[in-house]
């Protein structure tokens, strides 16, 4: 009955958000002499033909993929508490070096591809590394190391792309790394889409969209149901009330920060493997930004952020037809920054009234004042017992890295 | 604390979507007065899109002085803040029927080999961006002699530096703005050997923020000016202000780039710093194409090369600040057309 209820209040959040969006875009399209209904139905509308309607479905899910695997490397880190900023950073460097990587060997398909994804997985999780060692180490707030960390990434990506690693010929208007041998291009699902009956898109559908589902299953599990999630998800709750409980909060910083970088290094690589074959200046960027959005309005759960992705796919395309309507595409991006303010605010009403209901079911169960550790949470710990159930003893971290992440 | 730090970023998204409105098209109906025109100018403009006073605004100009000779419509097209969905932009254009389709900027030079091969029956251009190599039939390259603009901006600055140092600020280190920064630099040594000229870019390669930051322009400018600078070169698109606000709080001169910025510029105190601005013709090469189009006499699988001789490239006079060294610049024109100067296109 009460997960039942906060599952409802969790949806609720979202849902307000998304529809208090749409209101305020409404009236913004109307305040600029438009009608809102007529661009309502040019954003959903995927064109005449069967090819075009697959086509802007194929645009839609190969925006999506990236913006998934973003929102994923932002919410693993959120679910402990930590703000990974840092997500473009590691991306962009790890999209790079996995390019050049990719470029410079010779390997058989699966083999080829195999090594530069884990190539990407091991920069990203290494740039994000260092966010949690400064922040165990000496109590940095990864908040600003993953900023300033940003900025050197970008640096860094730039000078590699400029220097050892530029494969494009002197003068060219367009600085790239050499290009993926064959051997390194992730096939796409076109011909699935064929088998289905479909219409033959004029984009290729990027077969890394399958790795992103793999991936989000299995930080899926690994969150819900492991040990280590449960430790994750605790620390985040109430870092405190998890390290009394048992859990070794530096090394869960650290951990937790390598594998939203591993995550986050795949992000640039449905393009690179499907499409690009090569890093240059014009690689798409940004993504670890839209990806912080993306994670707030899927409220850090997998498959609300598969949602999100989407979401703020489909309103991508919806540009271009509006545009072709002569609405201003600037409408899309109201709609996507009213969404991400909208969401902050109704996640933290909902959160507040998760909080009071459990304060009053808290007050009525024992008759006592509501513990102030207490949360939302039904799954949470029971007081003096570990996450296992048993009880240890154990003594806590150094105070300051705790601090910090209040 | 990190809430706050995720209010401030969703603010802040929210600001960046304000910041990245545009006026609402309207070229199409206002464009062609007969009516009878069949023109259907499809226009893909570069990141930033309509309203940057600059290259995009420039590349409509040319536009729309062709459809108010020959008729027609034109329909744009801007891409989203990341550049993604240029391909898809492009293709929804001569999908949509609309032929010519010109992109705008450097960054269609990739989309425009996809997109051109599967468009066969399309008329297509680039600007700022070869398609000789391409072995396309279908896709003009509109190039421009950046180097030999920028040379003669170098000529005037030394000329008229009293300390014989001057400046140069590009917005993103890449190989177009490079050819502004090697063409500049020959130009001043051309007249002083011994010039001091400061180059500093606002963001390194991939990293297009350099073209909209005015604050960091206007922090370059400045520590260049605070340095002996009594003059700098902008090619750095909308950060280009900051530079202009460098100058004026310093008391100092700046140099233009794109349009006459003299013109575009609507504050008296910015103009009066502007000595000159370094004229690239996109709304010339564009209305050129478009006539071209007309008349069935675009070759196809060719760049033309728009420069000094052409008149794609040259010194703005409005403001009268370099009027007195006419002689002097028109001199060094020659020499460049003549082929008796080879200005440099990397630094």
């Amino acid at each position: 009955m009460n997960r039942l209820r906060s599952t409802g209040l969790a949806l609720l959040g979202p849902a307000l958000a998304v529809l208090v969006a749409l209101v305020i875009s409404a009236l913004v399209i109307a305040l600029i002499g438009e009608n809102p209904l007529r661009a309502l139905q040019v954003m959903t509308d995927l064109g005449d033909a069967p090819s075009q309607q697959v086509q802007s479905v194929v645009v839609i899910l190969n925006r999506a993929v990236p913006l998934f695997l973003a929102g994923l490397a932002v919410s693993i880190a959120f679910r402990m508490g930590l703000f990974n900023i840092g997500v473009e950073g590691q991306y962009r460097l790890a999209t790079i070096v996995a390019a050049a990587v990719g470029a410079a060997v010779a390997l058989p398909g699966p083999l080829h591809l195999l090594l530069v994804i884990v190539v990407g997985m091991a920069v990203g999780a290494l740039w994000a590394g260092i966010v949690g060692v400064l922040k165990v180490t000496r109590g940095v707030s990864e908040v600003i190391s993953s900023i300033m960390l940003n900025f050197i990434a970008l640096g860094l990506a730039s000078y590699l792309l400029t220097g050892p690693f530029r494969g494009s010929p002197e003068g060219a208007s367009i600085i790239t790394t050499t290009p993926l041998p064959e051997s390194a291009w992730f096939p796409g699902l076109n011909g699935l889409l064929g088998a289905f009956g479909l219409a033959e898109p004029r984009t290729e559908l990027f077969g890394f969209l399958l790795v992103a589902v793999v991936v989000g299953i299995a930080i899926a599990v690994l969150i819900q149901r492991t040990r280590f999630g449960f430790d994750l998800r605790a620390t985040g709750i109430s870092a405190s009330a998890a390290t009394a409980s048992g859990v070794d909060a530096r090394r869960m910083v650290v951990t937790t920060m390598l594998l939203s970088g591993a995550v986050a290094g795949l992000i640039g690589l449905p393009d690179l493997l499907g499409d690009a074959r090569a890093f240059g200046t014009e690689f798409t960027a940004g993504l670890g930004f839209l990806g912080i959005a993306v994670a707030l309005l899927g409220r850090n759960n997998v498959l609300g952020i598969a949602l999100a992705a989407l979401l703020f796919a489909f309103l991508d395309r919806a540009a271009l037809p509006l545009q072709f309507a002569d609405i201003p595409a600037s409408v899309v991006t109201i709609i996507q920054g009213t969404i991400v303010l909208a969401v902050v605010i109704a996640n933290e009403i909902a959160r507040r009234l998760a909080l009071r209901s459990a304060e009053r079911a808290g007050a009525e169960a024992t008759g006592a004042p509501p513990d102030p550790g207490g949360s939302a949470d039904p799954g949470g710990p029971g007081p003096g017992t570990g996450p296992d159930g048993g009880h240890r003893v154990r003594t806590g971290v150094p105070g300051s890295s705790e601090e910090a992440r209040a | 604390m990190t809430k706050a730090a995720a209010l401030l970023l969703a603010g802040s998204l929210a600001l960046a979507a304000c910041a990245s409105d545009e006026e609402p098209t309207a070229g199409g109906d206002s464009g062609g007065g007969s009516g009878s025109g069949d023109l259907q100018v499809g226009l893909a403009y570069d990141v930033g899109g309509r309203g940057d006073q600059s290259f995009n605004d420039s590349a409509y100009a040319g536009v729309e002085a062709a459809i108010a000779e020959l008729g027609g419509e034109v329909q744009e097209f801007s891409p989203n803040d990341d550049g993604s969905d240029r391909v898809e932009g492009l293709a929804n254009l001569a999908e949509a029927g609309y032929d010519p389709v010109i992109g705008v900027g450097f960054a269609y030079a990739e989309t425009i080999a996809e997109v051109a091969e599967e468009f066969p029956e399309t008329t297509f251009a680039v600007v700022d961006s070869s398609v000789a190599e391409l072995g396309l039939e279908n896709a003009t390259g509109l190039l421009f002699a950046e180097e030999q603009g920028s040379f003669l901006a170098g000529v005037a600055a030394a000329l008229k530096s009293e300390t014989d140092h001057v400046g140069f600020v590009g917005g993103v280190e890449m190989p177009l703005i490079q050819k502004f920064e090697a063409g500049f630099t020959a130009g001043a040594q051309a007249v002083n050997p011994d010039i001091q000229v400061d180059v500093e870019y606002i963001s390194p390669a991939g990293d297009f923020s350099g073209f909209g930051d005015p604050a960091r322009g206007q922090i370059l400018a400045r520590s260049m000016y605070d340095a002996g600078a009594d003059i700098v070169f902008h090619a750095a698109g909308g950060s280009g202000s900051g530079v202009f606000q460098a100058a004026a709080e310093t008391g100092n001169r700046a140099i233009g780039v794109d349009s006459d910025q003299y013109q575009t510029v609507d504050d008296p105190a910015l103009q009066a710093v502007i000595m000159t601005s370094m004229l690239k013709r996109v709304d010339n090469a564009v209305e050129a194409f478009i006539t071209d189009y007309s008349e069935g006499t675009v070759e196809g699988g060719v760049d033309l090369l728009y420069d000094l001789e052409s008149d794609g490239v040259g010194l703005a006079t409005s403001g009268g600040q370099i009027d007195d060294i006419q002689t002097q610049i028109e001199d060094y024109r020659q020499r460049i057309i003549s082929g008796e100067i080879t200005v440099p296109t990397t630094p």
